[in-house]
């Protein structure tokens, strides 16, 4: 299991990569189906069914989307002169990178240890969600029951981003 | 939009009623099995969406299909947030879950839960329609 | 070491941000680091040898994953898909105007 899970992580690694460097605009989004699809895989053998159904469809219509803005626009990237500009910046965010990996790495020490969480805030869930609710999907029972809040948030967020949307998209505005 | 090929369209007929019925039955049982409100939501807008992309659609037809999935979305939240006041209005907190509970493992179980799931898929289900009919009505040199 | 190689997704998704000058590449890398957070919320909630967070039936044993990191996770899934869209509908009018996705070109061209 550890191992299939670290296959795909460097899958989805090497298809990242790819995509950032590619110089057609239609097979870097392509590369990122790939890490789409590689997280519905990690979901799976992370024992999660709710979200890899979830993360499955939404990769595909994030595709869906990408690839209707490449066709309708351009599909190459121009090149980069090698200024000054770029070589300081490629050097800073080196410098950002490798700092950021100590950081993480001192960070990571004082999380528990994968596998074995520190599950204080779940017991009460698991152990009372059916009775307390009656339904045998917990997952189900923390985000309409325990937890509604955050559902109206979220309803309440994916509203106001359509609207935005629209109000980009629209036809012409007032008449002249 | 010009619409595919004739294979692509009759597979495509064949295809979507069956994927809407599949997201149907992913929201109706939210509470037993994995899935819920957005994931039924999601697969039920892919069905509408793969039938636009294959048969293609005109400038005029769209855009009573747009108004309509304006009202559902907005039907969508007002249902969500009507469940949750009906609570707030017997005088006990917001969210209550306030019809019986049932057997476990029952389809009629859980209390509001199953409604809120119905909301939710309606208004996940149009706000995801309504953003790709959006793409496909932009045309150039619109917004000088 | 999970947690080291989702650190490097996230660290991959960001040189894209930082380095790259086309608009569209740089959509595609801010949706690469939101995908690392969600791998990163799903590892922390873990547990070796256990079960979906579904009950089978009433008189079983607790042996389930956490439930809560994969609720966070659900909703900001289809967040995640909304501003993406709502990005590259910016990023599509941005082309009609002026021509094209560079960013440093679009600065010198302004009004």
């Amino acid at each position: 299991m550890f191992v299939i899970l670290t296959l795909l992580m460097i899958l989805m690694i090497a298809g990242a990569v790819v995509a950032i460097q590619s110089k057609n605009l239609l097979s870097a989004a392509v590369s990122m189906g790939v890490v789409g699809f590689g997280l519905t895989l990690v979901f799976l053998v992370l024992q999660a069914p709710d979200l890899a159904v979830v993360q499955i469809v939404v990769e595909t219509l994030t595709l869906i989307i990408l690839i209707a803005a490449i066709l309708k626009t351009t599909m190459k990237e121009s090149k980069v002169e090698k200024s000054a500009v770029v070589i300081y910046s490629g050097i800073a965010t080196v410098v950002l990178l490798v700092i950021l990996v100590f950081v993480l790495g001192g960070v990571f020490k004082q999380l528990p240890d994968f596998g074995h969480p520190d599950l204080r805030m779940s017991e009460y869930y698991i152990e009372q969600g059916l009775e307390k609710t009656g339904a045998a999907n917990l997952v189900a029972s923390v985000i309409l029951d325990f937890r509604a809040y955050d559902t109206l948030g979220e309803a309440t967020v994916l509203f106001t981003a359509v609207m935005g949307t629209f109000a980009v998209l629209r036809r012409k505005g007032r008449k002249e | 939009m010009k619409g595919m090929t004739e294979i692509v369209k009759t597979v495509s007929k064949l295809l979507a009623g069956l994927i809407f019925f599949y997201g149907i039955y992913i929201v109706v049982f939210g509470h037993l099995t994995p899935g819920g409100g957005f994931a039924g939501g999601v697969i039920i807008s892919g069905a509408f969406i793969l039938l636009i992309i294959a048969n293609g659609i005109d400038e005029e037809k769209i855009k009573g299909e747009k108004e309509r999935a304006s009202f559902l979305e907005s039907l969508g939240i007002f249902l969500f947030w009507i469940i949750s006041i009906i609570a707030l209005c017997m005088g006990a907190f917001f969210f209550l879950n306030f019809l019986g509970k049932g057997r476990p493992l029952n389809m009629f179980s859980a209390g509001t839960i199953p409604l809120c799931n119905i909301a939710i898929a309606i208004e996940v289900s149009a706000a995801l329609c309504s953003i790709v009919i959006a793409f496909i009505l932009v045309k150039k040199g619109d917004n000088k | 070491m999970t947690y080291l190689l989702c650190s490097l997704l996230f660290l991959v998704g960001l040189s894209g941000v930082l380095l790259k000058r086309n608009l569209i590449k740089i959509v595609i890398s801010l949706t690469i680091v939101e995908y690392s957070l969600f791998m990163f919320l799903a590892l922390v909630g873990y547990k070796q040898n256990a079960f979906p967070p579904i009950v089978k039936s009433v008189a079983e044993e607790a042996n389930y994953v956490d439930p809560l990191p994969q609720a966070l996770v659900l909703t900001a899934i289809v967040i995640g898909l909304a501003t993406t869209a709502l990005l590259v509908a910016l990023a599509v009018r941005i082309y009609e105007k002026y021509g094209t996705f560079d960013i440093r070109e679009i600065r010198r061209l302004k009004g």
